[in-house]
């Protein structure tokens, strides 16, 4: 139970923190990191909703964040339309494919999935870097506008785009912490778990595994929106697997399969990232081998670490608690239990 | 005509790469199951090692490739020992990543020892030579050549000696090859470092045609990927002969259906294989 | 009308023939039992009759429905549960929380109930917990519901897997080795349970190879031999069957 609380506290205090983070600074980069900050997030989150719970690992999510940023691109730049219903497009649109890619991709697993999706990443990247005629190529599209304001509100200062971005993460946030301590959220688990187990206590993996996937393709889209509206353009390269690594890399640091994994891990890497300054583009030296060694060590990242050592501490507490009372209850019982977990 | 039969002789230098890195591959996967994404990387290493063993320390061509076997395959053995060993009883996404995180930091410690920018290998066989009216240079033949003869000597390994043996003993049944006594530390260590050297000596001989960039092992482990799905996980017969397959429909492709998209044609393979048998083509069925 | 029944069910893996036409019926609200040397095509044959494998040839017939296409999730909801031999239990969670999930195909919230949390959510989620208490009763192991599933001994995860597969509100239950790997008084504990599931009108069918167990409590014994059905009938009727004995005692010489 409180490890609820605990999970509940990270969130309220980052919603906090975050709310009042631009009134403190002046400093309109910061603000900027952070807003870039948020929107990776929410693709994170929909990387940690298919990786982390119900065990699929996707490489394609570049892939869906590039087609959610080229989709608004395309309609306002191109097809000139209002930049909402743009917006509302381009998550329709990821999600459709999102849905066609799952239908197919989803009937293989494990090793196949991933390099499956690793492969269709790749493929959406090449589309958009060869199809010159509807993406600009590597000259990329330029002049994408800002989100339209709503009455009085506009969005084009950094701090108002800044809010804008943490309206969509704390949106995100919110879907998923309801998801997870759902009916639905406890069925994708047992999917993670064991998929036959999942099936004989009467489980539609397939449906379930594909409402999962579409959903997560559509934050990986909404992300890559925002990305587009906020950078105000965008090449090829924000479909290349290099995108994927570093989502992927900010989901294990923070822990997979964890509520707020993705807020920390995020967070500190793209942090720790802007102080690496020049030796930025050789960040990998430092996060490859930590991601590695967190896979080994701490498969869940610093929230399941932080986890792990409480609920031991709890437990040698309660055991402790529980000795006592064992030793004229059922001492056998206890004896044998405490032999072997001791 | 000639245009033909010149495709079908890059297919043929270019299938050749391919079945080597994807031999190594397969080996790994056939012995451990795991989908080694490190491996891309364990070639690219292996056309740095070689280039700058014949640049810095101005060593022979074949000398410079024999300290880059060397030296991947022990890069791929650490590999074995340090991450997947201690890994091999974890849920599977973990592996994958392990092997990702390995991956992007021997990308950027290419890229900070060597730098970002593409290099050429030079090679003491530029010379050009024609054989039956076509137009051909040596390295290309080489390549060819120099591809089959590691596969013969690799298969007479695997199949007349003892230590090969027990590869393909352990890759049929893990836990009664452990009965039978076969050390599998030790056969899981060997093969790594097979699948290095082999990844080695495919990117050695394949750059002096193309370039050394620290990106360079990203599109060839994909396609390995592809090749060792449309030859069966873990076959090494299927290995050889889809690197042929890929190497052959690529080369077609970029001349009668577009060169932009040469690179898709493999994934384009994937999707249709996966999509009509989503465990791979022959693949055990049952479990 | 038989509760259960399999006509002529054949299962083939490339050359082998793992269940070769066997016909069975299930007694209905008693302890059936299979039997048979390893490898005789048991677990194979639950996995037919659970639908994770589809068979060659012949019929799955519960309740006079065929079920033999039907994937295993349908199935589950029609009233047939399973447990495995190893039991996959997901250890970060408590025993609890690896129930729960057990009567979710009695719910009907989807994503957009727990999205909104509607107050159908609400009162499913209740359901289900409720459900899963009133079955770790049952069990013998409300006093672990809050414990981590990954501390528990080899026998309570036995118990808790027979949990989860009685929260799906089951007609019958197929247990693979339900006593595989626990001492001699922990069986007699696994198999009293058992009893008290038949009690509460719930079938069982278990593989199990603790025959002192099995002579004890089944009601109906299956022998399996390389695939096909040796001999069928009571305890001591098997007991004395000049088939089976030979085909253990050749079974037990050879291995």
């Amino acid at each position: 139970m409180s490890a609820v609380l605990n999970k509940r506290n990270i969130i309220i205090l980052f919603v906090l923190v975050s709310l009042v983070f631009p009134l403190i600074t002046t400093n309109t980069y910061l603000i900027h990191v952070m807003t870039l900050a948020f929107i990776w997030m929410i693709g994170v989150y929909g990387l940690n909703l298919l990786a982390g719970y119900t065990g699929y690992l996707s490489l394609a999510h570049a892939g869906f964040f590039a087609i959610g940023a080229y989709g608004l691109g395309i309609l306002t730049v191109k097809a000139h339309m209002s930049f909402w219903l743009a917006f509302v497009l381009s998550l329709l649109i990821t999600g459709l494919l999102g849905l066609i890619v799952g239908l197919i991709a989803l009937r293989s697993k494990e090793h196949f999935f991933a390099i499956y999706t690793l492969c269709l990443g790749y493929i959406i990247y090449l589309v958009i870097d060869k199809w010159e005629s509807l993406t600009e190529g590597v000259r990329g599209l330029i002049g994408i506008p800002a989100p339209q304001g709503f009455g009085p509100i506009k969005f084009e200062t950094e701090k108002s785009h800044y809010y804008l971005v943490l309206f969509f993460l704390l949106l995100v946030i919110l879907v998923m912490y309801r998801i997870v301590h759902s009916l639905s959220g406890r069925s994708f688990i047992a999917i993670r778990n064991s998929e036959d187990l999942a099936l004989t206590i009467g489980i539609s993996t397939a449906r379930n595994k594909l409402t999962v996937f579409v959903l997560s393709t559509l934050f990986a889209g909404l992300s890559g929106a925002l990305y587009a509206s906020f950078v105000r353009f965008i090449g090829p390269d924000i479909g290349n697997t290099a995108v994927i690594f570093d989502m992927l890399t900010y989901l294990i640091v923070g822990g997979i399969g964890t509520l707020t994994g993705p807020l920390i891990g995020t967070l500190l890497v793209i942090w720790l990232s802007q102080l690496l300054q020049d030796f930025q583009q050789y960040r990998m030296l430092i996060f490859g081998p930590l991601l590695t060694l967190l896979v080994i060590f701490y498969p869940r990242g610093i929230v399941g670490g932080v986890t792990d050592i409480y609920r031991k501490r709890m437990a040698k507490k309660e055991k402790q608690l529980a000795g006592k009372k064992d030793s004229y209850i059922q001492s056998d019982l206890g004896a044998k239990n405490q032999v072997k977990e001791g | 005509m000639d245009i033909l039969i010149q495709q079908l002789f890059n297919g043929l230098t270019i299938g050749s790469v391919y079945a080597l890195v994807a031999l190594g591959l397969t080996l790994v996967y056939g012995i451990l199951h795991i989908p080694n994404f490190a491996h891309g990387a364990l070639y690219m290493m292996g056309g740095y090692i070689t280039l700058t063993m014949m640049t810095k320390f101005g060593l022979h061509y074949w000398i410079a490739i024999f300290v880059s076997i060397i030296v991947v395959g022990f890069i791929g053995v650490l590999m074995e020992r340090l991450v997947f060993h201690p890994l091999r009883e974890s849920p599977p996404i973990q592996d994958k990543i392990a092997a990702i995180g390995i991956l992007l930091f021997l990308e950027a410690f290419a890229q900070y020892t060597w730098g970002a920018e593409y290099q050429s290998m030079p090679s003491p066989y530029g010379q050009v030579v024609e054989v039956f009216g076509l137009t051909l240079t040596m390295q290309r033949i080489l390549i060819v050549v120099a591809a089959v003869i590691v596969m013969i000597l690799l298969n007479l390994f695997l199949r007349k000696t003892y230590t090969g043996s027990t590869i393909i003993a352990m890759s049929q049944n893990r836990e009664g090859a452990n009965l039978v006594g076969i050390n599998t530390t030790r056969v899981a260590m060997l093969t790594f470092m097979i699948s290095g050297g082999l990844a080695a000596i495919a990117a050695s001989i394949s750059a002096p045609i193309n370039l050394v960039f620290p990106g360079m092992g990203q599109l060839v482990i994909l396609k390995a990927f592809v090749i060792i799905i449309l030859g069966g996980m873990g076959s090494i017969p299927g290995a050889i002969v889809g690197g042929y397959i890929i190497g052959f429909s690529e080369s077609l492709g970029a001349t009668y259906i577009s060169n932009d998209y040469k690179d898709i044609i493999a994934f384009f393979i994937l999707v249709i294989i996966l999509t009509v048998k989503p465990t791979g083509l022959f693949s055990k069925g049952g479990h | 009308m038989i509760f259960l029944e399999t006509k002529n069910l054949t299962k083939k893996f490339g050359g082998n023939v793992a269940v070769n036409n066997v016909d069975f019926t299930v007694e209905k609200g008693k302890i059936n039992a299979i039997i048979g040397p390893n490898g005789a095509g048991k677990s194979t044959f639950f996995n037919l009759i659970s639908g994770f494998h589809s068979p060659s040839s012949g019929q799955v017939i519960f309740k006079g429905q065929d079920i033999t296409k039907l994937p295993s999730n349908k199935i589950a909801e029609l009233g047939v549960a399973r447990t495995f031999q190893t039991t996959n239990l997901f250890d970060q969670a408590t025993v609890l929380d690896n129930v729960i999930v057990g009567h979710r195909l009695r719910t009907k919230s989807n994503l957009f109930d727990a999205i909104l949390r509607t107050s159908r959510l609400k009162r499913e989620e209740e359901q289900c917990r409720e459900k899963a208490m009133e079955v770790l009763e049952f069990v013998g192991l409300e006093h672990l519901a809050g414990k981590l599933a990954g501390g528990l001994t080899q026998e309570e995860k036995k118990r808790t897997a027979f949990a989860l597969a009685l929260a799906t509100d089951p007609e019958i239950v197929f247990l693979d080795e339900p006593a595989g790997g626990v001492n001699p008084s922990e069986t007699d504990g696994l198999a009293e349970l058992m009893q008290k599931m038949v009690d509460k009108g719930i079938t069982v069918c278990l593989i199990e190879h603790k025959m002192q167990m099995i002579m004890r409590i089944a009601h109906k014994i299956m022998v399996l031999n390389y695939g096909e059905k040796i001999a069928e009938g009571r305890p001591d009727e098997i007991r004395n069957n000049e088939t089976v004995i030979k085909a253990y005692l050749g079974g037990s010489a050879s291995a």
